[in-house]
């Protein structure tokens, strides 16, 4: 299945983009994802403790399982105000 | 009016939107760019991002939330995004309320819960030409 990806601030400077679409197998689940995510880029690794993820605009856990065609955010500590 | 912009900020417009006849107080905030940053290295400007499709509606429950914790009121709230320069107003936010201490109570609560919750993120350029992506200190 194809997860498209967003990535913010930081993350997004650390994969070269804020959008890609990776592949994963089916039922995979958010923490796979960034699995994948870190073995293309092992620099975003260290920020796993810190980074929350929404699915479809929705916060979720690293647990929640992904479906073809989701659009998963990868979202740091935020600093707006 | 709940938005992200590119544009410069019009508190004005905001500060109108929210008054009403039923009004006794309308309470305003901007924040701006200030020179130093919070470990007082000198700034020279700011880069805001935001995820506008997460954003907005985390300022909407801000938003419903004040209302269930302070009552009736009008709220105004818009944050910038891109590049800010020193004095730029970020974000500007507008209360209209019956009384005042309800329109300050509010305004810190909005602005308080807009640092802690909404996905935008600000980058520090520094006057030595470094740059960092600066979080909020957590509550």
């Amino acid at each position: 299945m194809t997860i498209r990806v967003l990535a913010f601030a930081r993350l997004r400077e650390l994969l070269g983009r804020g959008e890609l679409c990776i592949d994963l197998a089916p039922g995979a689940a958010v923490a796979q994802a960034w699995s994948a995510l870190c073995a293309m880029q092992p620099a975003i690794a260290p920020l796993a403790e810190s980074t929350r993820f929404g699915r479809n605009g929705h916060l979720v856990s690293a647990a929640e399982r992904l479906a073809d065609g989701d659009e998963l955010a990868l979202l740091p500590p935020v600093g707006g105000g | 009016m709940i938005a992200i912009t590119e544009q410069p900020l019009d508190l004005q417009a905001l500060i109108t939107e929210v008054r009403t006849d039923a009004c006794g107080a309308v309470a305003a905030f901007l924040g701006v760019v200030r020179r130093t940053s919070s470990d007082e290295r000198p700034v020279d400007g700011l880069t805001y991002e935001a995820y506008p499709a997460m954003a907005v509606p985390e300022m909407e429950r801000i938003v419903a939330d004040a209302h269930e914790r302070f009552g009736e009121c009008t709220v105004a709230v818009v944050h910038r995004v891109g590049a800010l320069a020193l004095g730029e107003a970020s974000v500007a936010i507008a209360v209209g309320s019956g009384h005042r201490a309800q329109a300050f109570d509010v305004c810190e609560f909005v602005i308080d819960e807009l640092k802690a919750r909404v996905p935008i993120w600000k980058k520090e350029h520094y006057t030595n030409g470094d740059a960092k992506w600066q979080e909020n200190a957590r509550a």
